[in-house]
């Protein structure tokens, strides 16, 4: 018998499985019988009703399976219920194929029979489809035992709004813990200095502080152009065109030199801290860390917090300079200035006191990033998809709390009158 | 007779680079039985599993799968192809921000449009199905153990009752009763649905239970034979695997299982 003669159902195959029918048939070398073989395939299953005495006789036939779902529970949905028989046949044998999900739908029928009290007893079913029905019925039975509660979507709404206060507030807990304990292992370094772990804390110098040097430049230039040139459009109007050097001087010192780079190494090294960190809690590798007496605090966080610690000040120096260049090269561009009088407008306009107040709020900016990136690293568990869960979350978190702490500087700042 | 294979592979060429995996492999898997295949590590399980599934092209030869060639097909007759197999992946793969009933639905809402109370009954009979209790429709895979996930990914393969079903080491990383328990499982629902089944493997256990046939990746092609005839092979390879001490553990068991 050849594979031909087989699909084309000239002899019932060994199992009910000429599903070649799904979808084109293209891909079949038997292209004409298969085109036969599509169009009767293509009427999905029928069921037809008769009365023999008080008896009611559903015969089913052609094809129940799942691509023709749709319909058989269409079929099916017009016997729930609706009987008045206390006894159902129902003959499977016309159906020609059967799966789980058509299997599915005549358990659904029987129990709808069942409950309104009629026997039902099946006839005609095939040896192939014996076990099909068997499986299905084992399946459904267990979660037909099962009562589910169904759910008030107003309870979950207040069970939802509690777990998240409580989680928030265990988060801030946990977030403040972590601080401390940070900060504990960080005085640890004076007793013992080997803890500083110098190659590790070279290496984050390394990652996070000179190869952010060229992105960080471009960035203050470009702001430091961009502010210039606005600040200069505006007060040509009052004809002071002068002091937008003064405004360029003050707010790159002051302001936008450390806070655009904090920004910056918050989405470029904060986000790697929990990536990196992260990654690492996911491979178990801090489990294993911990057995061998590794502290992962120590190994982990105390490297990348020094280094920011570190790097960031010296990044936010150079967004100082480099924002001042931007701005030095509008300035001498659009207005009628040369370097001598820049630089003196500028000597006039700014004192060490603006550097410093802008300097001062650059290690806070880097310990509240490095904290937050390694916290959130540590909390990553099971998945990979937690791992760029966290990771958005941690540079979410490092912007909002860098620009919260800025706005309380000012706040000190303006009551102490600096 | 009709040669009744649903896999046919020819031929087969895998390399990456200058190391070649497979060389002249050729594989038929029949309708309806149940193939191990074992080999060394690095010997390229994984890999013909992806090149039947079409994840890897091969360097050359040919793969059918259901009479189509896999390596050449337009997207429509992949996509036809994709609904006839199902396939389990190592840690069930399971789509990590959809609970487990909705990893189920996927294959159905892609491929048939069906009314989403249809596909929840669907759905939880084939939580059913797999032995997996009703609530666990509900949760997210990350809230289930291994064993429970691997069920689910199974649970998701057999969403659209294929006809063939492809195992990556489906007992890998389960307790010994877990990994029989899930045997077991794979053998009832393979004869209950009629499925051709593709199972990569380490567990001699699972060979011996519920293999009708053992491909064994050796000298970058298979040998295929019963456990028999696998027993007798003088291969070195293959003799240390079968007559090795966890083999002699697992047959014993079994001999065991059989004479209680």
């Amino acid at each position: 018998m050849s594979q031909r003669e087989w699909i084309a159902g000239k002899k019932t195959p060994l199992l009910p499985i000429t599903r070649l029918w799904y979808r084109n048939v293209e891909f079949c070398e038997d292209q004409i019988f298969m085109v036969a073989d599509a169009q009767e395939l293509q009427q999905p299953g029928w069921l037809v009703r008769s009365r023999e005495g008080d008896r009611l006789v559903l015969r089913a036939g052609g094809v129940w399976v799942v691509a023709k779902i749709a319909e058989l529970d269409q079929l099916v949905a017009e016997f729930d219920g609706n009987v008045s028989s206390s006894s159902v046949q129902i003959d499977l044998s016309d159906v020609s194929q059967l799966d789980t999900s058509g299997a599915m739908l005549f358990y659904r029928m029987t129990k709808a029979f069942k409950r309104h009290g009629a026997q039902v007893e099946y006839t005609g079913i095939s040896e192939f489809h014996q076990p099909l029905l068997l499986l299905v019925e084992a399946a459904e039975r267990e979660r037909h035992n099962v009562e589910l509660l169904p759910e008030n979507s107003f309870v979950l709404m207040v069970e939802r709004i509690g777990k998240s206060v409580f989680e928030a507030f265990a988060e801030g807990t946990a977030l403040l813990n972590f601080f401390g304990m940070t900060i504990v292992k960080l005085l640890q370094v004076f007793k013992s200095p080997r803890k500083l772990r110098f190659v590790s804390l070279v290496h984050q110098i390394e990652q996070t502080g000179l190869n952010a040097v060229p992105i960080v430049a471009l960035l203050s230039f470009l702001i430091g152009l961009v502010l210039a040139y606005q600040g200069a459009d505006q007060l040509r109007q009052f004809g002071a065109e002068i002091f937008t050097v003064n405004l360029l001087a003050v707010s790159v010192l002051r302001e936008i030199g450390v806070l655009l780079t904090a920004i910056m190494v918050a989405g470029r090294s904060g986000s790697a801290f929990t990536a990196q960190i992260g990654t690492m809690k996911v491979n178990e590798e801090v489990d294993a860390m911990q057995t061998l007496g590794l502290d992962p605090i120590e190994v982990l966080v105390l490297p990348r917090v020094n280094a920011l610690l570190i790097t960031l000040p010296l990044l936010a120096f150079i967004a100082d300079l480099s924002g001042l260049l931007g701005g030095a090269v509008m300035s001498l561009s659009s207005l009628d200035l040369n370097i001598a009088q820049f630089m003196q407008q500028l000597e006039e306009a700014v004192s060490l006191k603006n550097f410093v107040v802008g300097m001062v709020k650059a290690p806070v900016f880097a310990f509240l990033i490095a904290m937050v990136g390694c916290y959130e690293g540590l909390r990553v568990s099971g998945s990979a998809e937690s791992v760029g869960r966290m990771t958005t979350k941690s540079v979410v978190e490092a912007i909002f709390l860098v620009i919260v702490a800025d706005a309380v500087f000012s706040i000190v700042f303006a009551v102490l009158g600096i | 007779m009709i040669d009744d294979a649903v896999i046919r592979v020819a031929g087969l060429r895998t390399q990456f680079g200058s190391q070649v995996i497979h060389e002249g492999l050729d594989l038929n898997v029949c309708r309806g039985e149940v193939l191990g295949v074992v080999g060394g590590s690095g010997t390229g399980k994984s890999v013909l599993l992806r090149t039947i599934l079409g994840l890897i092209k091969p360097a050359g030869g040919r793969v059918e799968v259901l009479g189509a060639d896999a390596l050449s097909v337009s997207d429509a007759a992949h996509e036809a192809m994709s609904i006839r197999c199902g396939v389990l992946f190592q840690d069930g793969a399971l789509f990590s921000s959809l609970t487990v009933a909705e990893n189920i639905e996927v294959p159905m809402r892609e491929h048939f449009h069906l009314a989403q109370p249809l596909m929840n009954e669907l759905a939880a009979m084939k939580i059913g199905m797999v032995g997996l209790p009703p609530e666990a429709g509900t949760k997210f895979p990350s809230e289930l153990s291994g064993g429970m996930r691997k069920r689910a990914g199974l649970a998701r393969a057999l969403s659209l009752d294929p006809e063939i079903l492809f195992l990556d080491e489906p007992t890998a990383g389960l307790d010994p009763i877990g990994a029989a328990a899930f045997d077991k499982l794979i053998r009832d629902l393979q004869q209950s649905l009629g499925l051709s089944v593709f199972i990569v493997t380490h567990d001699l256990d699972t060979l011996i239970a519920i293999c009708d046939r053992i491909a064994v990746l050796v000298d970058n092609k298979v040998r295929v034979g019963t456990l028999e005839e696998h027993l007798r092979d003088p291969h070195p390879w293959i003799q240390s695997y079968f007559h090795g001490p966890r083999a002699r553990a697992a047959f014993d068991s079994s001999a065991i299982k059989a004479s209680v």
